[in-house]
């Protein structure tokens, strides 16, 4: 396939979107060639600033520019600003609700070749514990893109997690996203398969070989992590009885926390997280191969399906 | 630069013991705050708001009003004196200051406190912060100035000096800031627990034009705040050289002061002393 990779879906949306919206400023942290904000930079110089290899003080630098009614899109690797910039996120974004995008690129393992100290498998559990914030987990290219528009024009903290990687085609160019409302991507009575990020391309293909062994699997993309679409959820667990989450993060705190807490307080029904097993991961020569060695891979998907069904009664 | 006669010198040196004898009163009633960095920087946050900074406490949201961020929030007790004496609220908060429904937080909050520009506490991004604010005015046109007030222990802190070098780079002549350099903090001395000095040299090896000042010489602070609207290449750090509890002579350059509140005796003779320092203390 030829899709686009996720970073560049976002980047080419951002520099389209500069135009319709002058309160929009791109901060970069040295890393504008890879997080590709260099497509707004070239656009639009004197809405670009880039700040050096210093993430805390760029979410401060943005904080300012909020609290004089600018638009920043906070820009760099997802590592270091979910976990170095995190106290400048609390303190001056999420507490002090200022309203700052924070585009968190090279998310999950989708830096495969650099490491583990470049993966980014908590921080979805980390921004969700956050009042205030909203946390978006595109699944491709074009929802990326088309979350620009959508959260520049919400009033408020937002951390907008970018795949380096080409992830797996699942929206058109035209694709809408609304904030907190996830998408029914296939329906199902057996089992539904809640998905986030790169695993809802995978989780549709899980869907189609569990439908090949008679299962019926409804596929939801739950996009915004937080405010969770609580409704749909427990539609589908009332539905279909069973449930598997899965994510390019660890399996604690992150989209299965969220479901989980969701199912448990208000109608519990078996459930399987797909995700990284509380380990820290590998260097690997793709983000694929990565995803498959820690328990991402689609024939995880399909197992959990198949245990969780199981586990109904 | 502007002449600044004696009668306003005096007015000042005023409003600055007025703000002296709030802070320890509130530190006093609530039995919590910071005393000995509230009362440093007292002269300085008089010669702002009642001098220099274009604010109105009518319209707190003035798009084009001077900012000022407390990057060393824990001298909220000051800023709040300030802010009520200004107008910004009524001056009877300061008596609910800390109270579960007061909007007067430990530390200033800027969705809660009418004419508190950003929310502070944890320190080192008021220089940061401060870069955006004047980064957003630069694009917008606008010609206030943004302060930022810092403590000396602050400048410990790695992001002080990221957000110095970004502010240099950008040459953002609208941003001041201004270091109430007391040399105490909570564990001791400046000196013994991490030198900053040569404090001068390393901000202006970061590209910023400094001034050295006695921030206790309300001439001195006003002539400083003047000179630096001269400045029109770099912005410019003020090294006000305070005394941490000054005024109060038991509190004065001790440490235990950083963050410890007077009983009833000792807030009577603070107060004693401060009404009794007269216009020149």
């Amino acid at each position: 396939m030829a899709e686009i990779s996720m970073r560049e879906g976002y980047g080419k949306a951002l520099a389209a979107y500069g135009a319709a919206n002058p309160n929009v400023i791109v901060l970069d942290v040295d890393t504008s060639a890879s997080t590709l904000t260099h497509f707004f930079a070239k656009q639009y110089p004197e809405r670009f600033y880039n700040i050096g290899i210093a993430e805390p003080c760029m979410i401060d630098v943005a904080v300012g520019l909020a609290l004089s009614g600018k638009i920043p899109f906070a820009n760099g690797f997802s590592a270091l600003l979910a976990l170095r910039a995190l106290e400048q996120i609390r303190t001056c974004v999420a507490y002090a609700r200022t309203n700052v995008k924070i585009a968190a690129s090279y998310a999950g393992v989708s830096d495969f070749k650099d490491g583990p100290t470049h993966h980014s498998i908590m921080d979805i559990a980390i921004m969700r514990a956050m009042p205030e914030m909203t946390v978006i987990v595109p699944a491709d290219a074009n929802e990326a893109g088309a979350w620009v528009p959508v959260i520049a024009e919400y009033d408020g903290p937002v951390y907008l997690r970018i795949s380096r990687a080409a992830t797996l085609p699942v929206h058109d160019p035209t694709v809408t996203v609304q904030i907190g409302k996830g998408i029914t991507l296939r329906d199902g009575g057996d089992v539904t398969i809640i998905a986030a990020g790169s695993m809802v391309g995978r989780s549709l293909l899980a869907a189609d070989q569990l439908a090949a062994r008679g299962l019926d699997a409804r596929v939801l993309e739950i996009h915004t992590i937080k405010p969770i679409d609580a409704p749909l959820i427990l539609q589908a667990a009332a539905e279909t009885g069973a449930i598997v989450t899965a994510e390019e993060h660890t399996i604690l705190g992150g989209l299965g926390g969220a479901v989980a807490e969701v199912l448990s307080l208000h109608h519990p029904v078996p459930l399987e997280m797909i995700g990284v097993h509380d380990t820290f991961t590998r260097t690997a020569p793709t983000t694929e191969l990565l995803m498959d060695a820690f328990c991402m891979g689609v024939e995880d998907i399909t197992a959990a399906a198949e245990r969780v069904i199981q586990r109904k009664r | 630069m502007y002449f600044h006669p004696d009668s306003q010198i005096i007015k000042l040196q005023e409003h600055a013991r007025d703000l002296r004898l709030d802070s320890i009163e509130m530190i006093h009633r609530r039995q919590a705050g910071h005393p000995g960095g509230s009362l440093s920087a007292a002269d300085i946050v008089a010669a702002l708001f009642f001098h220099k900074m274009r604010i109105d406490p009518q319209n707190p949201a003035w798009p084009e009003r001077d900012r000022f961020i407390l990057s060393k929030g824990h001298a909220s007790a000051l800023l709040y004196a300030a802010l009520a004496q200004c107008g910004y609220f009524p001056h009877e908060d300061l008596r609910r200051w800390g109270e579960l429904d007061c909007h007067l937080q430990g530390h200033p909050d800027r969705l809660k406190t009418p004419g508190v520009d950003m929310t502070a506490g944890l320190l080192g991004h008021g220089v940061a912060v401060g870069v955006g604010i004047a980064l957003a005015a630069r694009m917008d046109g606008l010609s206030f100035r943004t302060y930022v007030l810092m403590g000396d222990g602050e400048c410990q802190g790695g992001i002080v000096w990221e957000g110095a070098m970004v502010a240099a780079k950008y040459r953002l002549a609208n941003l001041t800031a201004i270091v109430d350099f007391n040399n105490v903090q909570l564990d001791g001395a400046v000196h013994d627990i991490l030198p900053l000095e040569p404090l001068a040299d390393k901000w202006r090896a970061c590209n910023w034009a400094v001034i050295e000042i006695n921030g206790h010489d309300m001439r001195q602070i006003l002539q400083a705040l003047d000179t630096a609207d001269e400045i029109h290449d770099r912005p410019t750090v003020i090294i006000a050289r305070t005394t941490k509890g000054k005024g109060v002579s038991f509190m004065e350059n001790k440490s235990h002061w950083h963050g410890v509140a007077p009983n009833d005796a000792q807030l009577a003779q603070a107060i004693a002393e401060i009404k009794g320092a007269g216009h020149h203390g």
